[in-house]
């Protein structure tokens, strides 16, 4: 099988041009970043399979940060077929070193010039045939976001592949003395086919800048920007759970309980108020999480997360941290996992550990979806949104605090360098593909995690045999009171705790579990918890569950990045001993004051 | 007539050249990837929040760089 691997700097669009060769859905976004592991597919190209490697984005081949280290690996262990050197056309001025630098290593390629809308916007023009000539390599201009002149590019390929042979792995070892010589041949080449106007520039990104990088009202912009986007979310996305809700208690009673009926009570019990219960409460979240998705994707494709970090940087640098600790703690409301690995970019280890410390702490969606199910449960339709939001708030506090208590553990003082890229929008077919995505992440972790805890919750309000379900005979009335003189302090009944301690494996079990606990669904399940507890043990319980130990993927993540077990056992210890001590505060001062 | 400044000292709006880069070899493979050469011309656009980051232009791209790291670029103006 021949092998095909996609080099270029970072932000290129290589993923783009990844997804649309192959059909799958690697994440994209408008951030120098995004991929920081390698991501392969097999497509049929020119006659015979070939696999096609997504690398992450490598500013040169000195490249030093962990995600650069992943290329340089893969180029030292692999033999390759073809490179597919993708570079911003319109930056073509230094993305062409990566290509020159290529061609010193004897590796076979071709140039695929990126971003061709851009280029001819900025008024740029390429002589792609006489470029090509003089650099050595077959160039094409393109666009993977759009598709014009793709059609060009997949011929090239096929060319290309068929007359290339693998050349053995690399030694990359080469110190690339050369330089001088690739720079003089660089501006050569860039003199000879490249026109650039002299007013060259994107006005349109210049002229939002001034607005939203405004020295005193950009950060009250960005924090406007976000409350409303998680307004916008609750406010939509409440009454699509509810009507989730309803079409899937409407399958249960007219369709689902009938068939069950046969069966023995407890087997009906178990697949009834067991697994569908549990799953269809979980599985009602759905719109919330494509929606808070579809808005994630708008403002990571537009380009403002990397002007979150201009904003941002001198107040994080006071926490130990930097602008781009603040944008993968914004992409951890995404899902912590991703955001974790994200971190590679960074060099400094110090900086690295401190990050993946506070990014648990990321109200991510799985979260979301107890907090919307509890504030629409508890409080009126008018708070709702505000309490959600001041979760939000809460995730900085606790990261703020985190921080300035380990930064003197973790320090460092790495000097770096950040593009700003130019404002974008994604396509309609992108935020289709990114829904898509989503609601695949969520039946993986539906059809594992959440069944799996479901179901052992509903084992244990279930047995021994014959109790009344959930009571204190029950197993988990047990648990219960072996944890009530841990977590009553904090408001935390036994029916929640029993909820945050399968939260652990993944908090979206939290509602499900919930569910089976209560022997409730939908809308009943949420007059269910209104009659049971009042809103300060309901915000107790929600600042505990946004504070504690995160799910097993991302713990299991954090293992693997931090490659420690003293870290990771910190990792988990910290967060609950904060979790604890912020929510019995909080139940405590409430009750003395009087709610 | 022209004259040598840190690129730290420079004020929004003002253009200069590179001349020197005084740093570790690792980040200096970086700022030439992303434009920074001897004799490249820039411009200062804005400078960020609480005395927060520079945001250079150079040519088509755009950059952020922290104020003591630009302490270590000297440009010609």
């Amino acid at each position: 099988m021949k092998r095909i691997a996609l080099i270029g700097m970072p932000n290129a669009g290589k993923s783009t041009l990844f997804n649309r060769m192959s059909g799958a859905s690697a994440k994209v976004a408008n951030w120098p970043g995004v991929t920081v592991d390698l991501l392969s597919a097999k497509l049929l190209i020119a006659g015979q399979m070939a696999e096609i490697v997504d690398l992450p984005g490598i500013y040169d081949l000195h490249g030093f940060s962990d995600d650069e280290q992943v290329v340089r690996h893969f180029l030292c262990n692999n033999a390759i077929d073809l490179v597919l050197i993708v570079a911003n056309a319109t930056q073509i001025d230094r993305q062409l070193t990566l290509a020159l630098q290529l061609k010193s290593l004897g590796l076979p390629a071709v140039l695929l010039l990126n971003m061709a809308d851009e280029a001819k916007q900025h008024g740029i023009t390429i002589d792609t045939q006489h470029l090509g000539d003089e650099l050595g390599y077959p160039t094409a201009l393109f666009s993977a976001k759009y598709g014009q002149g793709y059609a060009g590019v997949y011929e090239l390929i096929e060319r290309e592949l068929q007359s290339s042979q693998a050349t053995p792995t690399l030694s990359l070892e080469h110190d690339f003395a050369v330089d001088q010589a690739v720079e003089d041949k660089l501006e050569q080449i860039i003199r000879n086919n490249v026109e650039v106007p002299v007013q060259a520039g994107n006005s349109t990104t210049e002229k939002i800048d001034k607005v939203m990088l405004h020295p005193w009202f950009g950060l009250p912009i960005f924090f406007t920007v976000m409350f409303l986007m998680f307004q916008a979310v609750y406010t939509i996305g409440a009454p699509l759970q509810d009507a989730m809700a309803w079409l899937l208690e409407g399958f249960r009673d007219i369709a689902l309980a009938p068939v069950l009926s046969g069966l023995p009570p407890l087997l009906n019990s178990f697949l009834l108020e067991g697994v569908f219960d549990g799953v269809a409460t979980v599985a009602s979240f759905v719109p919330v999480i494509i929606l808070f998705f579809l808005f994630m994707a708008i403002i990571e494709d537009s380009g403002y997360l990397s002007r979150a970090a201009f904003l941002m940087d001198a107040l994080m640098t006071k926490m130990g941290l930097d602008g781009r600790s603040f944008v993968m703690l914004l992409m951890g409301f995404g899902c912590n996992v991703p955001a974790i690995m994200g971190t590679r970019t960074m060099r400094s280890r110090g900086l690295r550990l401190l990050t993946m410390m506070v990014i648990p702490f990321s109200l991510c969606s799985a979260r979301l979806q107890v907090f919307v199910f509890m504030t629409t449960a508890l409080f009126a339709p008018s708070q709702a949104p505000l309490v959600l939001f001041s979760l939000y708030l809460m995730t900085f506090a606790v990261v703020i605090i985190t921080a300035l208590l380990f930064k003197g553990q973790f320090n460092s003082q790495e000097p770096f360098a950040l593009e700003l890229p130019p404002y974008r929008f994604p396509t309609t077919k992108q935020m289709v593909l990114r829904g898509w995505h989503e609601i695949r992440h969520f039946l993986r972790r539906a059809t594992k995690f959440i069944t799996i805890g479901v179901v052992l919750v509903w084992i244990l309000t279930h047995m021994p045999f014959g109790v009344e379900p959930a009571s204190a005979a029950s197993w988990s009335g047990w648990i219960g009171e072996f944890m009530s003189p841990v977590l009553s302090p904090a408001g935390i009944n036994s029916e929640l705790t029993v909820a945050l301690i399968f939260g652990f494996v993944a908090k979206e079990i939290v509602i499900g579990a919930l569910a089976v606990i209560y022997s409730l669904e939908g809308s009943s399940l949420m007059q269910g918890i209104a009659q049971q507890i009042d809103w300060v043990q309901a915000y107790s319980f929600m600042l505990f569950t946004l504070i504690y130990t995160p799910c097993l993927a991302t713990v299991a993540t954090l293992r693997a990045e931090a490659k420690s077990a003293w870290y990771t056992a910190l990792a988990i210890v910290w967060p609950l001993t904060l979790a604890w001590t912020i929510s019995t505060v909080f139940y405590q001062s409430a009750r003395y004051l009087g709610f | 007539m022209t004259s040598l400044f840190r690129l730290s000292t420079l004020s929004p709006g003002q253009s200069a050249t590179v001349q020197a880069l005084h740093v570790d070899s690792g980040f200096q493979f970086r700022l030439n990837a992303l434009g920074f050469r001897v004799g490249k011309s820039l411009e200062l656009i804005r400078i960020g929040p609480f005395n927060g980051p520079l945001h250079i232009k150079l040519g088509n791209t755009e950059v952020m760089l922290r104020q003591q790291d630009a302490a270590n670029i000297e440009v010609l103006m």
